[in-house]
């Protein structure tokens, strides 16, 4: 879930790192007082949840707080890549002296948090890694363990950051790492971290994005913030394939199928257990098949359901077949999805066999499932197919011939 | 009685189909709807059919013989 600019100062702001004199407002006249009480030339922000502010228009410098109003004015009725801003963030023009990069994401494949520090900042991170990977300092740390300060100043030295620099860094790094952890955030990122003529530190931008399961275990912090129960803070809004995936699965209590996420290929699936989703995900995609779509089923759900979940895959435009695949079950019953996507397909005016490239499903009453799959000519594996395996049949089946 | 789903059938005998705490009691026990109470007779829900869980539920609590789940998409054969 991801948080405006003005919330991810707020929550930098509570971990005790320096922030400017900034002030969030929805009202040009209120953008003019804040300037005023900031007192010097200021930036006028647009808060929008996407990238490409500043070549939109969406960032511009005032002189004085009437053109800081106008400037407000201006970017609130401004629309940036499809989004509305919430409001403008009015930020004094700091005499920046270097702009530095601290951040803290959540490695997927090391399952720990990584931290990442430039001494070159106000770039993407990315483009320092790659133009000078010796100013980009990164280390892993425990997520369950306490943080400790030599972390920090372990990374900010390996960029040849040294002195008085290194001294104000470390405790600002440290916050942000705990910030992190605290938080259950995905992405805690300062950019720029700015130094000041004076030598001080000050946050100059954030970004955060909190693990969306985590959101009830930070009620109190998002009620403060502002943040609605209903706002989803995706990347994107939903698409009405994904809204009709929504509905299927609140249908009914029982099970999961659900969570769909709308790609643009050929090949619809229906696929979970245990994180199988992710797994036979990337497996298609290995093999060089073109998902039409993510999702997750498991947790046993009915016939109806499953069959629901099946339909509207099966329905997308593009969609030449569909896998069906999972994990090894024990909770799910592999004999309930057997039916559910037979059902779809029949209910559709589909011949199962031709539309389901395979149906690997171990686990649970299989036997069964396998009897009902042999009967309508579906192509089936066992415990014996990996999911790789049976990834890589489906994708030879829709491209009707030999995968990478 | 018999009604068929798509892959699941079930047969009630006619000669208990009106046994009014036959029809209570499947309906109590089936735990996916498939029976109901029709005024004091055994009722088949036939779009409940292909929900069935094979639990046996059903046997249990009729007579022996007097419910039969078929399994169609196993040449009918009947869950014992």
């Amino acid at each position: 879930m991801r948080f405006f600019e003005y919330e991810a100062r707020e929550i930098v702001k509570r971990a005790g790192i320096p922030v400017t004199d900034y002030g969030f407002t929805t009202d040009a006249s209120e953008a003019r007082s804040i300037a005023e009480r900031i007192g010097g030339p200021t930036v006028i922000k647009s808060q929008v949840l996407t990238g490409g502010r500043m070549k939109a228009g969406g960032v511009k410098f005032a002189d004085t707080p009437e053109e800081a109003e106008q400037h407000a004015a201006d970017i609130l009725q401004l629309e940036i890549n499809g989004h509305q801003p919430r409001g403008v963030l009015v930020d004094p023009k700091a005499e920046v002296e270097q702009e530095f990069y601290a951040g803290v994401v959540w490695d997927g494949t090391r399952k720990r948090p990584v931290m990442i520090f430039s001494p070159v900042g106000g770039i993407d991170i990315e483009q320092v890694a790659e133009e000078q990977p010796d100013k980009v300092g990164r280390r892993h740390f425990s997520n369950i363990l306490p943080f400790g300060d030599f972390e920090a100043k372990e990374v900010i030295a390996s960029t040849g950051v040294t002195g008085s620099d290194l001294n104000k860094l470390v405790p600002i790094v440290t916050r942000l790492a705990r910030l992190f952890v605290d938080n259950d955030m995905t992405l805690a990122e300062i950019n720029p971290l700015g130094k000041l003529k004076d030598g001080s530190f000050v946050a100059l931008d954030a970004h955060m994005d909190m693990e969306n399961e985590a959101r009830g275990r930070h009620k109190k912090l998002l009620k403060d913030l502002g943040v609605g129960d209903e706002e989803t803070r995706q990347a994107r809004e939903a698409t009405e394939f994904e809204l009709a995936g929504e509905a299927v699965d609140a249908a009914s209590h029982r099970g999961v199928a659900g969570n769909v996420t709308e790609f643009d290929g050929d090949l619809g699936l229906v696929i979970g257990a245990g994180g199988g989703s992710l797994t036979l995900f990337d497996a298609v995609r290995k093999y060089g098949g073109r998902p039409a779509n993510y999702c997750e089923i498991g947790g046993n759900p009915s016939v109806e359901k499953a069959k629901g979940l099946a339909k509207l895959v099966l329905s997308k435009p593009g969609v030449d077949k569909i896998a069906v695949m999972m994990s090894i079950v024990s909770n799910t019953r592999v004999d309930i999805v057997a039916r559910g996507v037979i059902a779809a397909c029949l209910e559709l005016g589909f011949d199962p066999a031709e539309k389901i490239a395979i149906f690997r499903i171990p686990g649970a009453w299989e036997e069964e499932g396998f009897k009902i799959l042999e009967k309508y000519g579906v192509e089936y594996a066992d415990r014996s197919v990996s999911m790789h395996e049976a990834a890589r049949r489906a994708v030879e089946k829709i491209q009707g011939g030999v995968t990478a | 009685m018999r009604k068929d789903g798509t892959f699941i059938g079930v047969e009630v005998d006619d000669a208990v189909a009106g046994d009014a705490a036959l029809a209570a009691k499947l309906r109590e026990v089936c735990p996916v709807d498939i029976y109901s109470d029709a005024d004091g007779r055994v009722d088949i829900v036939e779009g409940n059919l292909d929900e069935c869980v094979l639990c046996r539920l059903c046997l249990d609590a009729s007579p022996a013989g007097t419910v039969k789940v078929l399994k169609l998409y196993d040449n009918e054969a009947v869950l014992a």
